[in-house]
């Protein structure tokens, strides 16, 4: 970690969680190109990558360096939730994260947004963005979930698998003065609504973990983020000081 | 568009069961409509052979955005920078969009998405030979944007001006894009060439090994291109192959000497006389190996675009399954 934060120190930290969260979800999306199993929905991910990407470049520039932080860093200085960091999977599994995460970020930067602080201009314009994240995941929610067999129990695979992540994003961050229980509660009843329309079951298990709970906040990752971490900083990385 | 009546009332009613006299007096209106430049439209009367001649090129257009997408697609997760990955994936996702709107093209003549794709799955249609070599390095990005999309373009501009109505407008739209991406390209090569030596030395790679693909883009010699002189007199193509690589090669010479960068033709010169650029002779064995399915990626990019649809099945049946039990109100609980 070679950026030397001069700013605000509460803001430099939630300006890194907020901005790495959606660095590597869309990093993770950019996997999908040419992968997608129809092309409007190449055009569709690429999308939500494309905004996810610009939200990372304002908020870790109000941190520091953009491409100092994305690529130089190591694992255990990134503040990002472990649920981003998830491998896309089958397609459920890429909109069960989705719908996870741009249900929390849309009702966490409509918060963000109506304050005066320092995220405030940048949820304005990312709110708008992401509420056109969280339709796109529910209506897909909707159609794996009640479409056919096969796509039902894949949703609900999908829903079981991640849902241990889900917690995590209710650990107050520093720096950001939101109500995260109400937010929490506000995301519980949002969620559980799209998945019973979508004929699925809200899994009964733990929303964290001894491990999990908040752990990506305190630069603690799951196996898979550090290969993820390889590929995307090995050029720049091999070409110290080099602009491009 | 359609001036004459007997285009008019034909409509879109297939012509094999008119009178042999209709067909004429069909086939004179359409020769009187593309004479006088203007466009035929999908349901206009037109040549079996010309629809056929159609369907094939935009469709393999198409499959050449798609399987175009993977050479690049392969650098967004090392793009250097992260404005540099947002411009690469801006610009995939544009493809995704310039092979959904040729498709569409195609579909106006009575084929349809899932036949084309097919086909191309099934190496029954082609894609640009160009997309069977391989990204080695990120300079290739470059490479592709500079010389790749400015080939597209040279070919492409004379097609906004193409005969069939819906292709002329497509093209329009894509044409406009593709200069955005080629001049990117252009900016992404020239940030390695004056960068440090190592960059330099990775953008003069790249545009060693992009080179002599990139002008067997415009195909083969006048000489040896069995569809040219009917797609000229249909105003479908409007410049013959060679008349294009040579726009082409006159437009690269300047832009490599801005760039810092040589051109791998110890033939290459400047000709007083012809005003044009002399050039060196083009492996012809390597295009038709290319074309056979014999270049270094053909495999790897079919096989990629097979798994994809393949591994997609399963989400296209359930958003049918969805959208049939919304449409019968079987499940009201879809309605949101």
């Amino acid at each position: 970690m070679t950026t030397t934060p001069a700013k605000d120190t509460a803001v430099t930290a939630a300006a890194l969680a907020l901005g790495d969260d959606a660095l590597v979800l869309s990093h993770r999306l950019g996997e999908w190109a040419g992968n997608a199993p129809v092309l409007e929905e190449e055009v569709a991910l690429a999308n939500i990558a494309l905004d996810l990407l610009g939200q990372a470049r304002v908020l870790l520039s109000m941190a520091g360096d953009e491409d100092e932080l994305a690529f130089l860093r190591e694992e255990r200085a990134f503040r990002n939730l472990q649920l981003v960091e998830q491998p896309n999977g089958d397609f459920a599994h890429t909109i069960a994260r989705q719908l996870f995460f741009s249900a929390h970020q849309y009702l966490l930067y409509a918060e963000l947004a109506a304050g005066d602080g320092p995220f405030a201009p940048l949820a304005a314009k990312a709110v708008k963005e992401v509420d056109y994240h969280r339709d796109h995941a529910r209506q897909w929610t909707l159609r794996l979930g009640d479409g056919t067999e096969e796509s039902h129990t894949r949703m609900q695979r999908a829903v079981d698998a991640l849902w241990r992540h889900t917690g995590e994003m209710f650990q107050p961050v520093e720096g950001i003065d939101v109500d995260w229980t109400g937010l929490e509660t506000a995301w519980l009843e949002w969620t559980t609504e799209v998945l019973r329309r979508a004929t699925l079951t809200v899994p009964e298990g733990p929303r964290t973990g001894a491990w999990a709970a908040g752990a990506g906040r305190q630069g603690l990752h799951t196996e898979p983020f550090g290969r993820m971490l390889a590929e995307m900083q090995h050029l720049h990385r091999s070409h110290p000081g080099a602009s491009w | 568009m359609a001036t004459a009546a007997a285009r008019d009332t034909a409509g879109s009613r297939a012509y094999d069961v008119m009178a042999a006299d209709d067909t004429a007096a069909h086939q004179h209106a359409f020769d009187a409509a593309v004479a006088a430049d203007e466009r035929i439209e999908p349901r206009d009367w037109m040549p079996d052979a010309y629809r056929a001649t159609l369907v094939r090129q935009i469709a393999q257009h198409a499959h050449s955005e798609i399987i175009g997408m993977q050479p690049e697609a392969n650098w967004i997760t090392r793009a250097p920078s992260l404005r540099r990955k947002a411009i690469l994936m801006a610009k995939v996702q544009d493809e995704a969009g310039h092979g959904l709107y040729l498709y569409s093209a195609a579909e106006t003549l009575g084929t349809s998405r899932e036949e084309l794709l097919d086909k191309l799955h099934s190496g029954r249609q082609k894609y640009s030979s160009i997309f069977n070599y391989p990204t080695l390095t990120w300079a290739d990005v470059g490479a592709i944007g500079w010389l790749v999309d400015g080939a597209a373009i040279t070919n492409q501009v004379p097609l906004c001006r193409c005969s069939y109505g819906p292709y002329a407008r497509a093209m329009v739209r894509i044409c406009k894009e593709e200069s955005f991406h080629q001049r990117q390209g252009y900016e992404l090569l020239l940030a390695l060439s004056k960068g440090t030596p190592e960059q330099h030395a990775m953008a003069q790679d790249a545009v060693d090994r992009w080179w002599w693909p990139s002008l067997m883009m415009f195909g083969p010699p006048d000489d040896e291109s069995q569809h040219s002189a009917q797609s000229m007199a249909w105003k479908i193509k409007r410049h013959s192959n060679d008349e294009l690589r040579q726009r082409f090669v006159d437009i690269c010479v300047p832009q490599a000497e801005s760039l810092g960068l040589s051109l791998p033709d110890p033939d290459l010169k400047w000709n007083e006389e012809r005003g044009h650029h002399d050039f060196g002779a083009i492996d012809w064995s390597e295009f038709w190996d290319v074309l056979k399915g014999n270049g270094p990626c053909n495999e790897q990019r079919l096989t990629r675009r097979r798994k994809a649809h393949e591994e997609g099945a399963w989400v296209r049946e359930a958003a049918a399954a969805h959208a049939a039990k919304h449409m019968n109100g079987e499940t009201g609980a879809t309605r949101a």
